[in-house]
This record gives structure tokens, C-alpha cells and sequence, in this order.
């Protein structure tokens, strides 16, 4: 059974090269390249991660990156909301000891024509790995730069050959109550959803993540596959993904299941949209200094000129 | 001649003590701003001095709310001698709490933070709580006390209402989990119930 769905997906499936380059020029040419970016890339320093993490080879450079300096790898690990792990930021780093990313597999299932079981290598085998140097805000007015490793999520979706029915995208966790302490329980509904419009999705923002600093991802942020949605909050970039589900409702998911008036399904980083307990409008870089203020945020977390015309037409306050 | 003792041994050895202890958390915070590693305040420092001072406050309040019961409990009365120590110290933390909050948080932008206390209610909360607290630290001195007379302890009755907000306040910025400030409730309510039930009894006489 899994044999035959591993060959599912052939190369020829793959987005063409020369597609793939066509993109990327136009994106430089839509004016986010920024020069800086490969000078950024250059200063993220490898000797900040401990020599146990394992390197991932062949990596190129993004020009979707930032110009911003990445924070610490030590921050990047230290800091995380995972709560299979436990509630206080130190605890995926803490309780994550037990969890084994390897091997792993990902259900994929929906309105899509190729679905089954995959096997992680499978997944990832035809992409090409970029670094990406994204901006990271956190719902709670935190945020982070970090060095991220994978490829677009969109050239992973169209392998499976979504249908026109297919208008979302969904997301789970991985739920092993025996290696994630947290999901022992019922903090959250287990495991974790969370789920994207179709046109998210595909865009070219949207990160499919194996690594960070240039190293397989730590278990405290996600490994060994997570999402990252650079213009969303934190919590929309779901983490040790195990299913994707193609669908044409828009599917149920974890936060705003827990607290709708707070957290929404779309969850834009928004400076003017308030989270009912405390405002928006500013967040602390971790990594600055004691005395640092904190500094204004952006709308779609800087990411506006390239996401806005998703949600046109919507109203950024009710669907927040 | 014991009792003599017990007071000289109080004065000379439990108070110095436990002034030590209760600067305990402020001084593992010292350790960390000043780049002790075993004390770090993490990658988000104001965020760990909010939360540590937060709660040392809190459960400050809850120790000296813990010293009329203990009296009762154990039938001595050395515990009457640490409660205005400990609402002191509970002050302070709540008072370095603000501080943090107004200074290293907001950065003294008022343009945020009157909208903040007016306008998110478990800041307003905090905020009465922290109000609320003031006259009492003011008013805790000896000389204060004689002067209010019968008024000192009516004033000082506050305490529970601070208790409740700050227990509140607690609470309602928990983001999902909310075993830890159900705990302080719990532990809120006991020392309250405590208070109720000898009031009852009182009562019945």
C-alpha cells in the first residue's frame, strides 16, 4: 500500500524549473528582493548552533528574505509556544527530549486526486531547500527574525492535485500523548488544527519548513515539518504536521475553536485590530536590550505589498 | 520570661530572616539583568520581571492573608508579628510590577498605557488592586495605626478586596491554562473562608 502510493508522486509532477525561476524574477522585479538580502543571509552565523544539530546540505539563498539581523539560534529555541510541551515558553525546549521526528509520515487526504500516506522524504525529496530570512510575529506582541530553511508550500500542494472543489487547506499535528506531555491534557482540543484559504496556501510566501539556521528543525519548533505564514501570527504556522486535508469548507481550527472572540481564522498581523486584552499596535523584538522599546508593527507583519490583494474585499476587522 | 525571648529571638532572628528571604526573587532578578547566567531573565526580559514580580505579589498577599489563620492554628501569636512585613513586601513587588509595566514595558508611552488602564479590564483591575494597596503600605506604620484608632482596622480590611482583584487579574490575562491562578483562588478563598467561619462562630456566642 504505501509502496505504491510513495510513486504517486513523480518528478514530472515537480513545478518546472523554468516556471519556478519565472516567478522568482517577477517577485524580485515587484520590488521585495531587497539587496541587503543575501548580505543578511551571509551574517547568520552557523558557529551559534551546537555542533549535535544536523547540517542540511545544498541550501540556496532566498530573495524573498528580510534585511533584518536574524535573532540568536538560542533565542529561536529557547522561546517557543508549543503547547503539546507544555505551556511556558521554556518547555518545548525542556519537554521535547522525548520526541522522535523520525520517520514520519503525512496523511494527505480531500478533495485532491493524489491523497495516501506519505513518508517524509517523499515529501520533501523533489524541492529545492532555500533559506529564508523571515520577519516572526507572535499574536502575544512578541516577535523574532529568523533564518528559516524549506521550500514553498504551494509546489508541495500541487503534486497532490488539488480539485476545484478544494477551497482550504488544513493542517494537524501530530497527536503522541506519550512523547508530548502537554497534549496529557485537555489545554487544547488534541492535536492541533489550523488551515489556510486555498490562494494562502499557494502563495509564495508560504513556507513549508524543514530547518532553521541552515540545520534539521529542533523538536521545540516543529520538527521535523512545519508551516510558516510570514504575514499571520505565530499560531497560524502550524507545527510536526502529520495531515493535510483539502477542503471546501473552511475547516475548524484550534484557537479560534478555543476563544473565537479572540483569535480569528484568518489571524493577520494587524496594527489597528486589537486582541481583546491588549493592543497590537506595537511588539518586543526578543533579543533587544532590557531598555529597548517596543517597536511599531506592521500591517501584514511588513509583508502588505505582497498579500494584501488576498483580502480584497474583506473586512479586516470582523475577519480578523 | 519565655514570651521575652521568643520576641528577642523574633526580633534578631526570624524578622532579619525572612526580610532575607522575601528579597530573594528580587535579587535572583538583579543576578539576571546583571548577566548572571545561571539566573537569566530569558530571551524576553521584561516579559520574565512582569511575570516574576507579578506573582511574587500575589502570593505575597496570599502570606499575609496566611498569618491570622496560622495564629489560630498553632495558638501562638508570633505570626500577627510578620503580616505587616509581608503586606509590605507585597506592596513592593506589586509597586515594581507597575514600574516594569510603565517603564521597561510601555517605555512611560502614555499614549498606550491610559488607553490600557481604561480601557482593557484586566489592567484596570490590576491597576485598582495596585491603588488600593497604597493607603495601607502608607498607613502601616505605628504611628499611623494609633492615629486611625478603630478606623486603622476598618481601613485595612481592604486587603481581602485587594486579594480578590489581584487573584482576578491573574486570571483573566491567562491565555488558555488557567490551573495556576485557579490554585491562588482556591488558596484565596481558603484563608477568606478561614476568616468567615470564625466570624460565624463569633456570632453564635
Amino acid at each position: 500500500m504505501r509502496s505504491r502510493q510513495r510513486n504517486a508522486i513523480r518528478p514530472s509532477e515537480i513545478t518546472p524549473e523554468s516556471v519556478f525561476r519565472t516567478r522568482r524574477q517577477l517577485l524580485a522585479a515587484a520590488g521585495f528582493a531587497g539587496a541587503g538580502a543575501l548580505l543578511t543571509a551571509a551574517r547568520i552565523r552557523a558557529d551559534d548552533v551546537p555542533a549535535s544539530y544536523r547540517r542540511l546540505q545544498g541550501l540556496t539563498r532566498s530573495r524573498l528574505s528580510v534585511d533584518e539581523t536574524p535573532n540568536s539560534f538560542e533565542d529561536i529555541t529557547s522561546y517557543n509556544n508549543f503547547y503539546e510541551f507544555g505551556l511556558d515558553k521554556e518547555d518545548p525546549q525542556r519537554n521535547s527530549g522525548g520526541f522522535h521526528p523520525k520517520p514520519w509520515t503525512v496523511t494527505v487526504d480531500g478533495e485532491a486526486e493524489v491523497t495516501g500516506e506519505f513518508g517524509f522524504e517523499d515529501i520533501i525529496r523533489p524541492h529545492p531547500l532555500e533559506e529564508r530570512v523571515y520577519r516572526f510575529r507572535c499574536v502575544e506582541a512578541w516577535s523574532m527574525i529568523v533564518p528559516w530553511t524549506g521550500f514553498p508550500l504551494g509546489d508541495l500542494l500541487k503534486r497532490f492535485k488539488p480539485t476545484s472543489k478544494a477551497r482550504y487547506v488544513a493542517f494537524e499535528t501530530v497527536y503522541r500523548p506519550a512523547e508530548m506531555p502537554g497534549q496529557r491534557w485537555p489545554t487544547l482540543d488534541w492535536p492541533y488544527g489550523e488551515g489556510l484559504t486555498i490562494a494562502e496556501a499557494m502563495h509564495p510566501l508560504t513556507l513549508m519548513v524543514t530547518g532553521v539556521y541552515g540545520v534539521e528543525l529542533p523538536n521545540q519548533n516543529g520538527a521535523p515539518l512545519r508551516l510558516i505564514v510570514p504575514w499571520k501570527y505565530g499560531f497560524k504556522s502550524i507545527k510536526s504536521i502529520a495531515r493535510i486535508s483539502f477542503t471546501e469548507q473552511q475547516p475548524h481550527t484550534t484557537w479560534s475553536d478555543a476563544a473565537p472572540h479572540e483569535y480569528g481564522f484568518y489571524a493577520n498581523v494587524n496594527p489597528r485590530v486589537d486582541h481583546p486584552r491588549w493592543s497590537q499596535a506595537a511588539e518586543r523584538r526578543i533579543g533587544t536590550s532590557l531598555f529597548t522599546p517596543k517597536q511599531p508593527t506592521l500591517l501584514f507583519n511588513g509583508y502588505a505589498d505582497q498579500v494584501a490583494s488576498l483580502y480584497r474585499g474583506l473586512d479586516l476587522t470582523r475577519e480578523f | 520570661m519565655s514570651s521575652t525571648l521568643t520576641q528577642r529571638r523574633i526580633r534578631l532572628v526570624g524578622k532579619p530572616l525572612a526580610f532575607a528571604l522575601a528579597l530573594l526573587p528580587l535579587s535572583a532578578l538583579l543576578a539576571g539583568a546583571a548577566g548572571v547566567r545561571q539566573f537569566s531573565l530569558g530571551a524576553n526580559p521584561v516579559e520574565h520581571i512582569q511575570d516574576t514580580t507579578g506573582i511574587w505579589a500575589l502570593r505575597f498577599l496570599l502570606l499575609t492573608l496566611a498569618m491570622t489563620p496560622l495564629r489560630l492554628a498553632t495558638g501562638q501569636p508570633w505570626p500577627l508579628q510578620f503580616r505587616r512585613m509581608l503586606g509590605l513586601f507585597a506592596f513592593s513587588y506589586a509597586a515594581l510590577h507597575f514600574a516594569n509595566y510603565l517603564l521597561l514595558d510601555r517605555t512611560l508611552n502614555f499614549a498606550e498605557i491610559i488607553p490600557d488602564i481604561t480601557k482593557r479590564p484586566y489592567i484596570t483591575i490590576g491597576f485598582t488592586a495596585l491603588v488600593l494597596l497604597v493607603p495601607l503600605a502608607v498607613t502601616s506604620t505605628a504611628g499611623w495605626r494609633r492615629r486611625l484608632g478603630a478606623h486603622w482596622l476598618r481601613l485595612h480590611r481592604l486587603v481581602y478586596l485587594i486579594a480578590a482583584l489581584a487573584c482576578w487579574h491573574f486570571w483573566w490575562q491567562v491565555k488558555k491554562d488557567i490551573t495556576e491562578p485557579l490554585v491562588y483562588a482556591a488558596l484565596l478563598a481558603a484563608l477568606l473562608g478561614v476568616r468567615a467561619w470564625r466570624e460565624r462562630a463569633h456570632q453564635r456566642l
